[in-house]
């Protein structure tokens, strides 16, 4: 079980968050399918550092990015 | 060609207790300078499609590297069932077509996969999972493919372990039961299709971690740069399971697809008690009990995408405790071992074969947690894919292009995740 860093409440036991899959997907403003493709589907899914959501939704609610090694699966400072 | 297995051969192994056993496939320490096709991964899908290359469509010079030791990724790490009772027509036909291989495999590999066709049974625990699965059944009739429900007392008679005490957790209000599932031995299976596949002449590189992907001037695949030198060929077939992004980066393609870890465990090993196998999608769990006699449990996988090959200890609590209380006999059994894989889960929950954006460059994966079951029938259309160039008919709806086109096979609710 991971231990979160919560920037509002430090950190807690991975069970009160929901992680919310990789950050900075930004959605099209566009009617394009390339676009829409890549919004919905596609994900850079890296080996090493993953930039992704997470919220507290069991404690102060709220969404936040952090950094994590998807090896060592330790949180690290952004890059 | 190694020897033949036969009552024969075995009988004369037993005579110096089974010490003079030459090596079965042939691993030669780097790969030749150029190939007509390259397989990247040499987990069970990546043989099976190196062997079926081989055997039925007459590609000869095919190399399959691998970055560790053959079968020692998921192929190693799944808990063996193998069903075909999925919901959409194509996932229905590709799997059975699986299935069908499954019941002639040691016979056409001359090699014991030890397939086991003991019956799947999967456990309703409300009236959503009852009409799910009522329907599961109905459509699988219309495919031709067995299914049949179960009522309590019938699913008890089946399994005995099974409690049908009113007052738990996750009460059995019925079961599906497909009889020609069950299980196989899947060390077997990648050594048996490895015995295969080199006898047919295809070259099995291991510790030969692939690091570049080459391309010519239009974009073409020219072949793969490794650790252990450079490979041409003009066809390459991705089949690397959790690691397909990071493969598929080397060309600068994005892929639709998450790694995550998924988990499964061991008991003790204890005298046959398990008749059968039996899963429930609702609560993430599935056992049967191994010829040694260890229960082999299936947990779910975890939230957040990893390569770590580890996953949490709540994700193994949640699988046990319902293990324990459908299973009450279970409950003083220790645990012997657990470990986790990464496997590709795409969108949909329904794999990925066929081509890519870029010429010559072929992908089979997304098989997310449900793979093992699928590896002949998996290997057999992505070989037919590789050697035409085209999908073969039962991979085409399977094509990366869905997620633009949106004719998805939508799995995921379906089958309530559980593979």
């Amino acid at each position: 079980m991971l231990l979160i860093p919560c920037p509002h409440c430090g950190d807690r036991p991975e069970i009160e968050f929901r992680n919310c899959g990789e950050a900075g997907i930004v959605r099209p403003t566009a009617a394009d399918d390339a676009a829409w493709t890549a919004f919905l589907y596609l994900r850079s899914n890296p080996r090493g550092l993953h930039a992704e959501r997470w919220r507290h939704v069991h404690g102060c609610g709220r969404f936040f990015t952090l950094h994590r090694h998807t090896v060592s699966d330790r949180f690290e400072s952004a890059p | 060609m190694p020897q033949r297995f036969s009552f024969l051969s075995l009988a004369r192994g037993a005579l110096d207790g089974h010490r003079s056993w030459p090596e079965q496939w042939r691993s030669p320490d780097r790969p030749d300078a150029d190939y007509d096709v390259v397989i990247v991964g040499g987990g069970g899908h990546g043989l099976a499609t190196a062997y079926y290359l081989a055997a039925e469509f007459g590609v000869r010079r095919v190399a399959v590297v691998e970055k560790g030791w053959i079968g020692g990724g998921n192929t190693g790490r799944n808990t063996t069932i193998v069903r075909s009772n999925y919901l959409y027509p194509e996932s229905a036909a590709l799997y059975d077509h699986a299935l069908k291989r499954w019941e002639h495999l040691s016979t056409a590999l001359n090699y014991n996969v030890m397939f086991s066709p003991r019956g799947v049974l999967m456990l309703a625990h409300s009236v959503h999972d009852e009409q799910v699965f009522r329907r599961h059944i109905c459509a699988n009739r219309l495919a031709g493919i067995d299914n049949e429900w179960l009522t309590p007392a019938q699913a008890k008679a089946f399994c005995p372990p099974l409690t049908l005490a009113p007052d738990v957790r996750y009460p059995v209000t019925g079961a599906a039961l497909q009889r020609r599932g069950g299980t196989a031995r899947h060390d077997a299976v990648a050594w048996g299709f490895a015995r295969a596949a080199s006898a047919r002449g295809v070259d099995i590189v291991q510790n030969c971690e692939v690091t570049g992907i080459d391309r010519d001037a239009g974009g073409a695949v020219t072949g793969v740069q490794t650790s252990k030198g450079p490979v041409r060929a003009p066809r390459i077939g991705v089949v690397a399971a959790g690691h397909t992004s990071v493969v598929m980066a080397m060309a600068g393609l994005r892929m639709p697809l998450e790694s995550y870890p998924l988990q499964a465990l061991v008991s003790e090993p204890v005298k046959p008690v398990f008749p059968c196998v039996a899963m429930s999608n609702a609560v993430h769990a599935y056992v049967s009990q191994s010829d040694k006699g260890e229960l082999v449990i299936g947990a779910g996988t975890d939230q957040y995408i990893s390569y770590s090959q580890a996953g949490s200890l709540q994700i193994l609590t949640q699988t046990l405790e319902a293990i324990c209380e459908l299973f009450p006999t279970f409950r003083r059994l220790r645990m012997l071992r657990a470990w986790g894989g990464i496997v590709d889960v795409t969108p949909d929950r329904s794999p990925i074969i066929g081509g890519t954006p870029v010429p010559g460059l072929f992908v089979n994966c997304g098989w997310g947690t449900g793979g093992f079951k699928a590896t002949p029938g998996s290997g057999h259309v992505f070989a037919a894919t590789l050697a035409r160039g085209e999908p073969h008919r039962l991979a085409e709806p399977f094509s990366l292009d869905r997620f633009s086109t949106g004719r998805l096979i939508d799995e995921a609710a379906a089958s309530a995740v559980a593979h």
